[in-house]
């Protein structure tokens, strides 16, 4: 214990944040496979949540993942985004960045946006304020104190508003917006980190047809510049924008492929689809 | 396009105003108007005002913690003591030998102790700058490892309220006793000078009146200074939703290791301004009901404000002033009942009904 703590100390990167080299300068944009996650295992007080799960995901694809209550999603995108830590493993993002040595916000900083299946915006904020503090800009507070928005970021943060939206409503508070435009600003508010990786829980939960087709197409639209990743419960839904889908069950793939291909799988029909 | 929403209003308009014209027309009415008018104030209120200035400032602190980044702290009075007392250990210097017991170079009740020569904390304190320094220092210090550590913890919500409560009773214990070296239960008193000029003059006094609410006007604009930065809306963000904030790429703790040490920083000036002012310093300062008590006043002029916390100390310090002349076994009674007033009616804060437009 002495030991690594002593070399912990000696390591310059590490005790002071701002030498350490930036994350994203690293990353290689161009690699073929954006994320990789090898032989990852985690438990909850004896419950194997992932088991040897063996998943990778293509620069620009838009890819869903399915799987019933308890198949472990949710703790998947936990691990990718730092919240949760694997027993065993390796998670690797883009060529060589280890993410499972990153912690929550490094992992924001180093290009993946996470939304959640509960929108959480921020309240109090108007739909600006909310936009403008997801920028892609320096995150300390000594340069947060002095900052003020520059003309791009004005522009950028319009774009983006229209992209989902929400162009007419920048003033409103964030707390006095309906359920599918709080949705609609945190996709919003991803888009804002220009994130290279998007992990997207339930974008359609609780949206009418409509709000639905917009975001299939808004989503659509995204893959190619970024890579998505969807987890999703609504099957027309996923149909509709899927190219690929990867089911997980009990913590590991299932099975992996087209959605008709899915469909026809016999290991998939009797587990997921109850037959 | 200004799209932001936290604008100047007529409030922070209005406190600015009262404070910049009382710095001319309270000394104005002190001391250039014949006693025997109307308008005369006479210098033991403006003294009172003064030091109720030093705990609006006290209160605004503690706003600029709770109503922005959400952490109810309980412990403000530790951080306010602190500038006290360092402030109280240089006018403790400027006595010199004109103590009870006439020793140039201890304090009384380091004499009286026993004791052979001054504690090496206290050296320099006889010099204003360094007093200064003290002053900014120790409360700066104590917030700072205090939240390195609590809020690397991830010590929130009400179990940070209890810490802090811990942290202002741990210090108030300290403080009691006589082998601390700052005078124990009695605290420093029997001031004489500051700076070289007599504590009991009118003009001393009504410039320590000036410099409390110059001081509380500067505190006030760093205080929206920082609310109004992106700092600030990070802050807000904090408030409502941490993890998010966290995902968002802001390291929180830094954010709120550093909102919190700036509020300690000045509670403990305001704790400095105060004690020349009240003339005496004591360990009773830091008792955890007197900082439940800043916390009442923060509720009922309007939390996340900075207007409503010194509108709330004002109405409650003079209300207390009042009370206790009048029915002083009652006052308790008096300030819970605000409280529970404020709470079920004013939930914004006496400040809020004129705010009723907004959302």
């Amino acid at each position: 214990m002495i030991s690594s703590l002593s070399t912990g100390l000696m390591r310059r990167d590490r005790v002071f944040d701002f030498l350490a080299p930036s994350v994203s300068e690293q990353l290689n944009p161009n690699c073929s496979t954006m994320l990789y996650m090898e032989n990852v295992s985690v438990s909850f007080d004896g419950f194997k949540a992932i088991d040897d799960l063996n998943f990778y995901v293509d620069t620009g694809e838009l890819r869903c993942v399915i799987g019933a209550n308890g198949a472990g999603k949710t703790t998947m995108m936990d691990i990718i985004t730092g919240k949760t830590r694997p027993d065993t493993g390796r998670v690797v993002f883009g060529d060589n960045v280890d993410l499972l040595s990153l912690d929550v916000a490094q992992i924001a900083l180093a290009g993946i946006g996470r939304k959640f299946q509960k929108p959480t915006v921020f309240e109090e904020l108007n739909v600006f304020e909310n936009l403008e503090l997801a920028l892609a800009d320096d995150k300390r507070v000594f340069s947060t104190l002095r900052v003020r928005i520059s003309s791009e970021q004005q522009g950028q943060i319009e774009d983006v508003a229209a992209m989902v939206g929400l162009e007419t409503l920048m003033r409103k508070r964030a707390g006095a917006l309906s359920h599918g435009q709080k949705q609609w600003l945190e996709i919003g508010m991803l888009l804002m980190q220009r994130p290279l990786l998007l992990l997207v829980d339930e974008p359609v939960a609780g949206m009418t047809h409509q709000e639905m087709e917009k975001t299939g197409q808004l989503l659509s639209d995204l893959a190619g510049k970024h890579t998505v990743v969807v987890v999703e419960h609504d099957m027309e839904f996923i149909r509709s924008i899927a190219k690929r889908v990867t089911v997980l069950n009990q913590g590991s793939v299932l099975a992996e492929g087209s959605m008709d291909d899915i469909q026809q799988n016999d290991a998939v029909r009797r587990v997921y689809l109850g037959e | 396009m200004d799209l932001y929403s936290n604008k100047t209003n007529f409030l922070d308009r209005a406190i600015i105003i009262w404070l910049v014209a009382s710095v001319f027309l309270v000394p104005y009415a002190n001391l250039f108007v014949e006693p025997s008018s109307a308008l005369f104030l006479d210098t033991f209120n403006v003294t009172q005002l003064g030091k109720f200035l030093c705990l609006a400032m006290l209160a605004l602190s503690v706003d600029l913690v709770w109503g922005y980044l959400g952490i109810l702290s309980l412990g403000h009075g530790a951080f306010f003591a602190l500038g006290g007392y360092a402030m109280g250990m240089y006018l403790m210097r400027q006595i010199g030998d004109r103590g009870v017991y006439g020793n140039p170079d201890l304090p009384d009740f380091m004499v009286f102790l026993n004791w052979e020569e001054i504690p090496w904390f206290w050296t320099g304190m006889d010099q204003f700058p360094i007093a200064m320094v003290a002053i900014v220092l120790a409360p700066g210090l104590l917030a700072f490892v205090f939240g390195w550590f609590t809020f690397r913890s991830r010590v929130n919500g009400v179990y940070l309220s209890i810490i802090t409560q811990a942290m202002t009773f741990a210090l108030m214990l300290a403080f009691y006793r006589n082998e601390m070296g700052f005078g124990g239960n009695n605290g420093l008193t029997d001031f004489k000078d500051i700076l070289g000029f007599s504590l009991r003059s009118q003009t001393t006094r009504v410039s320590l009146f000036i410099s409390s609410a110059v001081v509380l006007l500067l505190a006030y604009f760093v205080c929206q200074r920082i609310v109004r930065s992106r700092a600030g809306r990070v802050a807000q963000a904090i408030r409502d939703a941490e993890s998010r904030t966290r995902f968002l790429g802001f390291n929180v703790e830094h954010y709120k290791v550093f909102i919190f040490t700036t509020s300690a920083v000045l509670a403990g000036i305001a704790g400095a301004l105060y004690v020349p002012q009240a003339g005496i310093i004591n360990p009773r300062e830091m008792a955890p009901l007197g900082s439940i008590e800043v916390v009442v006043w923060v509720a009922l002029g309007g939390r996340g404000t900075l207007y409503g916390p010194i509108i709330g100390a004002l109405i409650v310090n003079y209300a207390k002033s009042w009370f206790t002349v009048v029915m002083p076994e009652y006052w308790i009674f008096a300030l819970g009942g605000l409280f529970v007033f404020a709470t079920l009616y004013l939930p914004r804060g006496v400040t809020g009904l004129f705010r009723s437009h907004e959302r």
